[in-house]
C-alpha cells in the first residue's frame, strides 16, 4: 500500500512530464479532509455513548438543563446503585445472560451437527427437508410469532424463561452457515477416517469440527448478539417485569414517563455494556463476522 | 456469497496450520459410494429439524390458516374466509403504517449513498486509524435498540433535548421531536440512518477492496480527480454490492420495530399516525388481541417482503451471467 503511494508521484512524473504541475490531483499524504469527514461522522457515531455516560453522572436538574450541561458539577455515581434498587434490573439481567448463553450454546450444537448431515450425509429426503429449513429464511418473522405464541401459551411457558428461550434454540441461518462450512472442506478428509473404522460421530468430531471452529466463532457471535438485543419475542411472551430480558425490561420502561433520567441512562449503559465489551475486544471478528452473515433477522 | 468467501478463507487457514491425518498409501476413491448413511443422519439433524419444524414450520401454515379465521372473546378460532383481508383492505390504519414504513424506509437509505462515500474514504491506501474509524462506524449496529433509543429520547426531547439546543445555535427552533406526529416518524429515522451506516459501510468496503489498485492509478494518471475516479471507477464497479445493501437496508427497515416501540413508547399518542407496519401487526395481534387481522397483517408482510427479495434474485441472476 505505502510502497505504491510512494511510487506515484514519481511514475506520474515520468508519463506526463512537467504538466501535472497545474492539476489538482491529490497527494497520498494530504489527507487531513478525510481525517476531517470521518472524525465527524465518528463523532456522531460516538455522540449518543458519550451523553449516556454523562447523563449516567450527573443529577436530574442537570440533563433537564438549558442550555445543555456537558459536564456534571460533581460525578454522581449513585444512579448505578440506585439501578438495582428501582428497577428489576437483577433479573432482567439474570434473564438476559441465560437466555443469550443457552440460545448461543444449543444453536451452535444443533446446527453444527444439522449442517453436518445436510452437507455430508446421505439420506432420504435430504433435499426437500433442506429446502424447508432454507425457506424459513424468506419468511419474516412476524409470520411465525403468533402461532410460537400459541404453542408457548398452550405449554403454560408465558412469562418463564423456557417461552422466551423456546424458539431462539433452532435456527435455519445457522444450518445454512455450518452447512456451507462443511460444504467447503475437502471430501478426502473424512474418506481417510472412515477407512481407518471411525464412525461417523467420531469422524465429525475429530476430523470435521476443529476445521470450522472460524465459522463457529461467526455463528456464535451473531447469535449472541442477536439474542441479546432481541426485543419483539420476549416482550410478547413475558408481561411481568420481572420476567423479562434487559431488552423488553428497557423498552417497557421507555413509556412511563415519570422516570430519573440518570438512573435509566446508567440501566441502558449497563445493559448494553457485555456487547459493547465483546464488540470492543473482538472488533475485528464482529465486525468481518457480521458482515459475512449477511442479516439475520 | 459473502459467507462462502469468508468459510473458504477460514478452511484455508485452519487446514495449513493443522495436519490432518491421511493415510498416503490408501487409493483415493473418487465419487463417494452411493450407500445410505442409516440412522445417523437422523441422528445429526434430527433434534434441529423436530425444532424447526414445531416453532418454524409449522406456524407458518398456522398462520396461514389464522388468517381466514374469526378469534371468541374466549379464543377458539371460526373459520371466517376472507373477513380479515376484507377489514384489513377497508382500515386506513395499514395504509398509514404502510405510508408510514415507506417514509421510514426511504430515510433510512439515504444512508446509503453515505456509507459509498465513507467507505471509499476508508479505502484511501495508507489511512492512518482506519480500523478505528471502522470499529466507531459500526458502533452504533451493535448496540442494543433499546437501550439506545432510552438516549435518543432525550437527545429529542422538546425542552431540554441537546439536538434543539444546537438547533437554536442556528436560531432554528426545535420542535417537539417526539409528541409531534410528522417529527416522531423523522426521528426514529434518523436513529434508523445512524444505526445502520455503518453495517452498510462495512459491507461497501469489502466491495471495495475488490476493485483493482491499477484501476485508480491508471486515472490518477490520467490526471483524474478523486471526484472523477468516485464517479468512473468506484460507483460503476461496486453496483452489485450497493444493490445488495440497498436490499438488505429495505428488507430491514420494513421491519421497523425495536427502534419505533423504544423511541416512542408504548402508550405515546402519535402512534396512530407514526406506526410501522410491524408495529400495526404487533399492537392488533397481541394488544388488541385480534389474531385473525394480526395473522393477515403478517401475510401482507410477507408478500411485500417476498416480492423484494424476488427482485434481490432477479437481479443477482443478471449480475452472475455478465
Amino acid at each position: 500500500m505505502t510502497g505504491i503511494a510512494q511510487a506515484t508521484p514519481t511514475t506520474r512524473a515520468l508519463v506526463t512530464g512537467g504538466i501535472p504541475r497545474r492539476q489538482a490531483v491529490p497527494r497520498e499524504g494530504r489527507t487531513w479532509w478525510i481525517h476531517l469527514v470521518l472524525g465527524v461522522g465518528g463523532f456522531i457515531m460516538a455522540f449518543p455513548f458519550l451523553w449516556q455516560i454523562i447523563m449516567s453522572l450527573s443529577t436530574q436538574a442537570e440533563v433537564q438543563s438549558v442550555p445543555p450541561t456537558f459536564w456534571p458539577a460533581h460525578l454522581q455515581w449513585s444512579s448505578y446503585v440506585e439501578v438495582f434498587e428501582r428497577l428489576p434490573f437483577l433479573q432482567q439481567l439474570q434473564t438476559s445472560v441465560w437466555m443469550t448463553v443457552v440460545q448461543t450454546c444449543a444453536q451452535i450444537v444443533l446446527c453444527t451437527f444439522a449442517g453436518y448431515a445436510f452437507a455430508r450425509m446421505r439420506f432420504r429426503g435430504r433435499a426437500l427437508l433442506l429446502a424447508l429449513v432454507l425457506s424459513i429464511l424468506l419468511v419474516p418473522s412476524q409470520v411465525y410469532l403468533l402461532s410460537q405464541y400459541q404453542i408457548v401459551q398452550s405449554l403454560g411457558w408465558l412469562n418463564t424463561l423456557m417461552g422466551i428461550v423456546a424458539p431462539g434454540l433452532f435456527s435455519a441461518f445457522g444450518t445454512f452457515l455450518m452447512r456451507t462450512a462443511f460444504l467447503n472442506l475437502p471430501a478426502e478428509l473424512e474418506e481417510a477416517a472412515r477407512i481407518d473404522g471411525a464412525n461417523p460421530f467420531q469422524v465429525f468430531t475429530r476430523v470435521m469440527l476443529p476445521l470450522v471452529h472460524p465459522s463457529i466463532s461467526v455463528l456464535a457471535i451473531t447469535t449472541i448478539l442477536w439474542s441479546w438485543n432481541l426485543l419483539l419475542w420476549p416482550l410478547v411472551v413475558s408481561t411481568q417485569a420481572e420476567a423479562m430480558p434487559l431488552a423488553a425490561g428497557l423498552a417497557t420502561l421507555s413509556s412511563d414517563r415519570t422516570t430519573d433520567y440518570p438512573v435509566l441512562m446508567a440501566a441502558s449503559l449497563m445493559a448494553m455494556a457485555p456487547v459493547l465489551i465483546m464488540f470492543i475486544l473482538l472488533q475485528r471478528r464482529v465486525i468481518d463476522g457480521l458482515a459475512a452473515s449477511g442479516l439475520k433477522g | 456469497m459473502a459467507v462462502d468467501a469468508h468459510v473458504r478463507d477460514a478452511v484455508a487457514g485452519g487446514s495449513a496450520g493443522r495436519p490432518v491425518r491421511t493415510r498416503s498409501g490408501e487409493p483415493g476413491r473418487g465419487a463417494r459410494s452411493l450407500r445410505a448413511d442409516g440412522a445417523w443422519p437422523w441422528l445429526f439433524a434430527g433434534p434441529l429439524l423436530i425444532g424447526v419444524a414445531i416453532f418454524y414450520l409449522w406456524p407458518i401454515v398456522q398462520t396461514f390458516w389464522f388468517s381466514f379465521t374469526t378469534w371468541g372473546v374466549f379464543g377458539g378460532a371460526v373459520f371466517s374466509g376472507l373477513t380479515n383481508y376484507a377489514a384489513l383492505l377497508s382500515d386506513p390504519q395499514l395504509y398509514q403504517a404502510l405510508l408510514n414504513t415507506l417514509i421510514y424506509t426511504l430515510i433510512v437509505l439515504l444512508g446509503v449513498p453515505i456509507a459509498v462515500w465513507l467507505a471509499s474514504l476508508l479505502n484511501t491506501p495508507g489511512l492512518r486509524l482506519a480500523q478505528f474509524y471502522r470499529a466507531l462506524f459500526f458502533l452504533p449496529y451493535v448496540a442494543m435498540p433499546a437501550a439506545i433509543a432510552l438516549v435518543w429520547r432525550i437527545i429529542f426531547n422538546g425542552d431540554f433535548g441537546v439536538l434543539n439546543w444546537f438547533l437554536s445555535l442556528f436560531g432554528i427552533s426545535g420542535p417537539y421531536w417526539i409528541s409531534t406526529p410528522g417529527f416522531a416518524l423523522v426521528a426514529v429515522s434518523i436513529v434508523g440512518l445512524w444505526s445502520s451506516v455503518g453495517f452498510s459501510m462495512i459491507i461497501l468496503g469489502a466491495g471495495l477492496k475488490d476493485i483493482p489498485s491499477e484501476l485508480y492509478e491508471a486515472a490518477r494518471v490520467d490526471g483524474a480527480s478523486r471526484w472523477r475516479q468516485f464517479r468512473s471507477i468506484t460507483v460503476p464497479l461496486l453496483t452489485p454490492s450497493i444493490f445488495f445493501v440497498l436490499i438488505i437496508t429495505t428488507i430491514g427497515s420494513f421491519q421497523l420495530f425495536d427502534l419505533l416501540y423504544a423511541i416512542l413508547g408504548s402508550s405515546n399518542p402519535v402512534l396512530p399516525k407514526t406506526m410501522s407496519l410491524v408495529f400495526y401487526f404487533y399492537s392488533t395481534g397481541f394488544i388488541q388481541n385480534d389474531k385473525g387481522l394480526a395473522a393477515a397483517i403478517a401475510m401482507v408482510i410477507f408478500v411485500i417482503i417476498g416480492l423484494i427479495t424476488l427482485v434481490q434474485f432477479r437481479a443477482q441472476r443478471r449480475w452472475a451471467q455478465s
